[in-house]
């Protein structure tokens, strides 16, 4: 043990670690090309020695074994001479690799590496990602995480860690999976409960709940980067929520992640498409797109076809491709053509490439639809009882026009002592100026002017005919607005042409126009006399040859329960990205998932029944000197609650929480003039009343240009690109947001009312009760001391300033318990504050 | 360490150390130093390759795209042919914005130029507060840049990318040099609004530390509310119950760290006493009244007024503060229309604001440690839009630098005849930011972070280049 952390900490303090982050194997041994090469080569080499051929120097590539043979890169089998190991070395400045300019250099570790691996034969591996997963077999009766975990920790010399105490356990559990702390009573329940299925039972009790979903999403809604508003310059709305409680209701439902996939990316195309998968593929129309004037169509018709790229890459593929729209990568087979190929899938969706968004399907009741339907027939009654008056309307007009008093332009409109709204004003201007032109010079824009003008304004003939129709048709306007529309994806025969941009220059109309096609390096079904289509993509990432969607999805899963990926970068399973520490782990899930025939639940379910979970996040010493970043898993992680989670703790500890599921998103309290940097139009925030004020914060209005600032400061994403993997950041702005912002205040003081009104004991007591709901334990003796101590200092100040402590239990809407003593309830806030401002509150341990 | 070798985590790891064994002396050499980030003062980058001329940068960005043909770039071809058809050899094939498509003709300057400095450098005549001083400025006439919208511009212009998710220049500076402020943030963003009512929006993105740690990101000082979001205690609550409060959850999380083997309770510690000491150090900044009247004079503005220049000053308190990056924004620039009475009214207010915060900066001996940028996110068309004003334009537009080794009174780089492209001596945007890092001692080209796979750099991954003739 001693001697193996010491071989650790070593390792550590040298950069060849920063490569890898687990546990160092012992140095002697068998060189691997995937854990202990490609990281070296694909960093210092393939920029100019990769996939991209416009970018190779000297001809030589050294990401194919043949090809860096041939060129006599090396010779296997013999480091001294190896043309790649004397360059490394080199004096001359001209011969040394990397060239200096590049700002590379080996260290002398990765050079020795490289070196026994040319000795040992310079075998290469397939990328690892690119290969099909393979499942290793599990012992009769062994859990599977557990029995992977343990053969890795006996190679690197580390013993697992004891479980976590009861308490610990649920309240981790709730933190994972519903994103809410326990009450008090469900934790002593679970404690009490001695039976050897008791966590098990918790586990399916939690996963039964409606907020599972929502726990769920979270995550997803990253990757899809979905969001209320639509990213470029003004920022303006779009109707799209719809599609987040079709993400929280298919998460609880346990929809299959293989139909959870094809309803996002082709869900108009399935056989048997329904209201449902239409407003999964919502998910397509999830990208950044632009009012602005001025927006050239091709720029912004390429920004979304790369939007789609890159977001595809990232959700479902772990693959940064990016890159590829300027060039093929320079780390990853992937071509710019494959890149181009793929965004082809996307030129069938119908949608305007500037300007708004159209409301999209309309999701009514049948009820709603039903009162639409006939709104809708009295509308086309009226239009058409209007249509046969048309004629006369127009002899009449024909008559008005001849007038002397219409022909000068004279309207009455225009009079300065007429009182008349700007709207009708500006009808009657447009229409003047046209009357005083020629009849046969006014353009057909001026004539359509006279007549709206003639007949909103001028004439008072067939006004029965004129009105019912005006009436009808707002009256079908007002029923239809408040409607529940969602963006959602529609095909079109007629596609946008899609070309290889050189450079991603969309000027250049010279590049080679593509069709739809899956990248060239990865398995392909067989599609023959057709182009693919969306629904073949999307088929194909969730098809068993495909070797990385289940990967990526696992990993990611696995972030969630750990804290960190067992490929830490979540969206790069790429060459650039870290080869697993114990890949042989991350390949059973991802086998595991595709068997269940791609089960969310069962994945969770594995992850969280394992002994590796359910141990604690306390290492020891030795532990943390041998693995600082717990890769090896010896042990749990504690970590920080993320943005939404924060809120929804306060909200619930408190008793605010509203615990409805979906709807709308909603606006909590936002400091004023926070939008005053928006524009076109400049924007309001009504903050909501009543049970909106206290939802979940997964369900914040999303304003991608101005985040609400209290998720931001918790590192919420801003959801404009694809966001994997969020900060986890501890700066003093989430100090300022728990001590000020309304919603913490309003907490505060509302949890102070409960522990007056629901507790009457001794203030030792009362502060016992706080503790037990806000951190489901007794506190101990320091703590009560000192708790006691800010109280007694808080009742003296309001004591002598009674008028604070009104206007402290005046912050936020809720109203304050009329029963209690206001000085009394004012100090305890303090206790209360205090509470959810702990670390502990906030952490996942 | 070079950066790309540093790991997020390995702050992580010393504290997880120093609190097993050394808890108490870990605390106190935080709460000394820089912990308004979390940031180490000295930054990733630990000593510094070149020479720093740099200590700060404050960089002045005029939002909406000033024209440089009514600012800094004199074009008398252009007057001569006003009114005349813009030769087709210029903009064949070429990107515009509103004009796409459009009947193209020639727009004269709308004001006059006038010759100032040493040098008798030709600038428009709106501005000879500038004018003053142009001796401690150097002219880029020949800046180009890739966006034409201007999202994507201010995009490209603050982070090197037109992409989402990618530091802001700030961002990246005090990553890389941490801050010597000690009790506010490294990198501050100011705002404000010109008389001529228009509102671009900005987003907050233009600040974002992007895939940074979030305590790089820019901090916004308002002029109206509390000048940081939150900063204000709640109603009823005194400053001075607020630091009883602070004292116990530092209490309790100190207790709490005993137990538990989790680092970041001693940085939350930090960040509790960091936060309760800029809500002193934040309004404390924000006075001015202490100034003295031939300073208020200078900048002309009056205290709390929200203007450019009541900005420019609060960029010299933050400055003498130890702020490494102050970014103030100035909107109102987006002349498609009334030009002329447009920028006349931008001239007015920032005219004197320049020249005064140049002046003040020197005569505090600190214009040579700081260096000053003035630009926007594109130029504006030669060619008319409506008679009255111009569009967007990024092949040719003015900026200008001034301080921390910046020559003085040269003009770098120069448009065509018509002002329509940058001809001799194109400057990029890639080059400004490689410029700017190279003054603050940082080698643009290995300054760089991993991220999807890839060197990332503020410069561009194709690199930009040192100015170097802009350069003393």
């Amino acid at each position: 043990m001693k001697t193996s952390s010491l071989i650790c900490l070593l390792a550590f303090a040298s950069p060849v670690a920063a490569t890898s982050f687990g546990a160092t194997v012992p140095t002697a041994g068998k060189v691997e090309f995937n854990r202990d090469i490609r990281p070296i080569l694909s960093d210092n080499c393939f920029h100019c020695h990769g996939p991209d051929q416009n970018h190779r120097k000297a001809k030589l590539r050294l990401d194919v074994r043949e090809a860096a043979i041939e060129k006599k890169a090396f010779v296997p089998g013999n480091a001294e001479e190896s043309e790649l190991l004397k360059r490394l070395v080199s004096t001359d400045h001209d011969e040394l690799m990397p060239p200096p300019d590049s700002n590379k250099t080996l260290t002398t570790d990765q050079k020795e590496t490289l070196k026994r691996w040319i000795q040992q034969g310079a075998e290469y591996q397939a990328h690892w990602s690119y290969v099909s997963p393979k499942k290793e077999s599990i012992p009769n009766g062994r859990q599977a995480v557990d029995e992977l975990v343990h053969r890795r920790l006996a190679v690197v010399g580390l013993k697992p860690s004891a479980e976590a105490d009861r308490r610990t356990l649920i309240r981790r559990l709730y933190s994972d999976l519903i994103g809410l702390p326990p009450s008090p009573a469900e934790v002593s329940a679970f404690v009490a409960d001695l039976a050897p299925d008791a966590y098990s039972k918790l586990v399916e009790r939690i996963l039964e709940s409606p907020h599972y979903g929502e726990r769920m999403a979270q995550g997803w809604l990253d990757v899809v980067r979905f969001a209320d508003t639509i990213g470029y310059h003004s920022d303006n709305p779009r109707n799209v929520w719809p599609y987040r409680d079709w993400v929280i209701k298919s998460f609880n439902e346990n929809k299959r992640f293989d139909r959870f996939t094809l309803e996002q990316v082709a869900g108009d195309l399935l056989p048997d498409a329904d209201r449902e998968s239409r407003v999964g593929s919502a998910f397509n129309r999830l990208i950044l797109s632009t009012e602005e004037g001025g927006a050239q169509p091709k720029d912004y018709e390429l920004r979304m076809l790369t939007d789609r790229v890159r977001s595809i890459g990232a959700a479902w593929l772990g693959q940064t491709t990016g890159c590829a729209q300027c060039h093929d990568h320079k780390f990853d087979p992937i071509t710019a053509k494959d890149f181009y190929s793929l965004g082809a899938f996307f030129a069938d969706i119908k949608e305007p490439i500037l300007g708004k968004r159209e409301d999209g399907m309309i999701l009514a009741t049948p009820e709603q639809e039903q009162k639409l339907a006939t709104l809708d027939r009295t509308l086309a009654d009226a239009k058409k009882k209007y249509d046969a008056i048309i004629p006369q309307l127009d002899a009449a007009q024909k008559l008005w026009e001849a007038e002397p008093e219409t022909l000068s332009g004279t309207l009455p409109e225009l009079d300065k002592n007429t009182k008349v709204s700007p709207a009708d004003k500006k009808t009657a201007q447009l229409a003047a100026s046209a009357l005083r032109k020629e009849e046969k010079s006014r353009s057909a824009k001026e004539k359509k002017e006279i007549q709206t003008y003639f007949r909103t304004l001028a004439t008072n003939v067939f006004t029965t005919e004129r009105d019912a129709l005006a009436h009808a048709e707002k009256e079908r306007l007002d029923y239809y607005q408040p409607l529940t529309k969602c963006l959602t994806t529609t095909g079109t025969e007629d596609k946008r042409v899609v070309r290889i941009l050189a450079r991603g220059n969309f000027l250049d109309e010279t590049g080679e126009v593509v069709k739809a096609a899956l990248p060239h390096y990865l398995p392909q079904p067989k599609i023959e006399g057709r182009e693919p289509n969306r629904l073949d993509l999307a088929q194909w990432l969730v098809s068993r040859e495909n070797p990385l969607t289940a990967r990526t999805v696992v990993n990611r899963m696995w972030k969630q329960f750990f804290g960190t990926g067992l490929s830490k970068v979540l969206d790069d399973l790429g060459a650039q990205g870290e080869t697993p520490p114990n890949a042989a782990l991350l390949d059973w899930l991802a086998c595991e998932f595709m068997d269940s025939g791609w089960d969310v639940k069962h994945i969770v379910r594995t992850i969280v029944s394992s002994a590796t979970y359910k141990q604690t996040s306390n290492g020891t010493q030795e532990l943390i000197a041998a693995d600082p970043y717990n890769r090896e898993l010896a042990r749990q992680s504690a970590f920080r609650f993320d943005a939404e989670l924060v809120r929804d703790n306060a909200l619930k500890v408190s008793g605010l929480l509203a615990p409805t599921v979906g709807g709308p998103s909603v606006k909590p309290y936002q400091p004023e003039r926070y939008w005053e940097n928006l524009n076109f139009p400049a924007r309001e925030y009504p903050a909501d009343k009543g049970e909106n004020q206290y939802r979940r914060g997964l369900y914040t209005w999303w304003q991608r240009s101005f985040l609400h600032p209290s998720m931001l400061a918790f590192d919420a994403p801003s959801r404009e690109e694809a966001c994997a993997e969020r900060n986890r950041s501890n700066i003093p702005q989430q100090a300022l947001v728990l001590l000020n912002d309304p919603t913490y205040v309003e907490a505060a003081r509302t949890f102070a009312g409960r522990i007056l009104s629901e507790c009457k004991g001794t203030t030792s007591q009362r502060i016992s009760w706080a503790f037990e709901r806000a951190l489901q334990r007794s506190p101990r003796a320091e703590e009560l001391t000192t708790m006691q101590s800010l109280l007694e200092k808080q009742t003296a100040v309001y004591q002598l300033n009674p008028p604070a402590a009104e206007s402290l239990l005046q912050t936020g809407l809720a109203p304050a318990p009329e029963a209690l003593d206001k000085t009394e309830l004012a100090a305890w806030v303090h206790v209360a504050r205090v509470l959810l401002n702990l670390h502990e509150s906030i952490t996942r341990a | 360490m070079k950066a790309s070798q540093f790991h997020p985590q390995t702050r992580r790891v010393f504290l997880g150390k120093t609190t097993q064994g050394l808890g108490a002396v870990a605390l106190a050499s935080l709460t000394g130093t820089s912990l308004m980030q979390g940031a180490p003062a000295s930054g990733v980058l630990g000593t510094l390759p070149l020479p720093q001329k740099a200590k700060r940068v404050i960089w002045l960005s005029m939002a909406g795209g000033p024209s440089h043909l009514e600012t800094f770039d004199p074009k008398p071809k252009l007057a001569e042919m006003d009114g005349q058809p813009m030769p087709e050899s210029f903009t064949k094939g070429q990107q515009l914005a509103q004009l796409q498509g459009q009947k193209l003709n020639c727009f004269g300057p709308q004001h006059g130029f006038e010759k100032f400095g040493k040098n008798q450098t030709e600038i428009c005549n709106l501005f000879p507060q500038i004018g003053s001083v142009l001796d401690e400025i150097c002219l880029v006439r020949s800046m180009t840049t890739d966006a034409i919208n201007h999202d994507p511009a201010h995009m490209f212009m603050n982070t090197g990318s037109q992409i989402a998710g990618r530091p802001s220049m700030g961002s990246w500076v005090t990553y890389g040099l941490g801050s010597e402020a000690a009790d506010l943030p490294g990198f501050v963003v100011l705002t404000s609004l010109g008389k001529g009512g228009q509102n671009q929006p900005i987003a907050s993105r233009q600040w974002s530390s992007g895939f940074l740690p979030s305590r790089y990101q820019g901090v916004q000082l308002r002029s109206k509310g509390d000048p940081v979001l939150y900063l204000g205690n709640p109603p009823g609550i005194t400053l001075d119950q607020q630091g009883s409060d602070v004292d116990a959850i530092n209490a309790l999380n100190r207790q709490h760290a005993k137990l538990v083997d989790d680092p970041e309770i001693a940085t939350r510690i930090a960040q509790y006493e960091m936060a309760f000491q800029m809500q002193a150090s934040v309004p404390e900044l924000m006075n001015v009244t202490g100034e003295n009247a031939a300073t208020l004079e200078l900048y002309g503005c009056q205290p709390g007024d929200g203007s450019f220049a009541s900005n420019c000053l609060l960029a010299r308190r933050l400055a003498e503060r130890g702020v490494r990056f102050i970014q103030l924004y100035h909107k109102d620039w987006d002349h498609h229309g009334g030009i002329k009475q447009g920028v006349a009214l931008k001239a007015a207010e920032i005219d004197r604001a320049c020249m005064a915060l140049i002046t003040d900066l020197k005569q505090r001996g600190m214009l040579d440690s700081t260096l000053i940028v003035w630009a926007g996110e594109f130029g504006r068309t030669p060619m008319s839009q409506g008679g009255s004003g111009r569009d967007h334009h990024n092949k040719a537009m003015s900026v200008w630098l001034s301080g921390a080794g910046v020559q003085g009174g040269l003009v770098y780089g120069a448009t065509d005849e018509l002002g329509y492209a940058a001809v001799e001596d194109v400057a990029t945007v890639h080059d400004l930011h490689a410029t700017m890092l190279n003054q603050l001692g940082i080698k643009h080209d290995a300054f760089t972070v991993k991220f999807q796979g890839l060197d990332a750099k503020l410069s561009g991954v194709e690199g930009g280049k040192v100015l170097k003739k802009v350069l003393t």
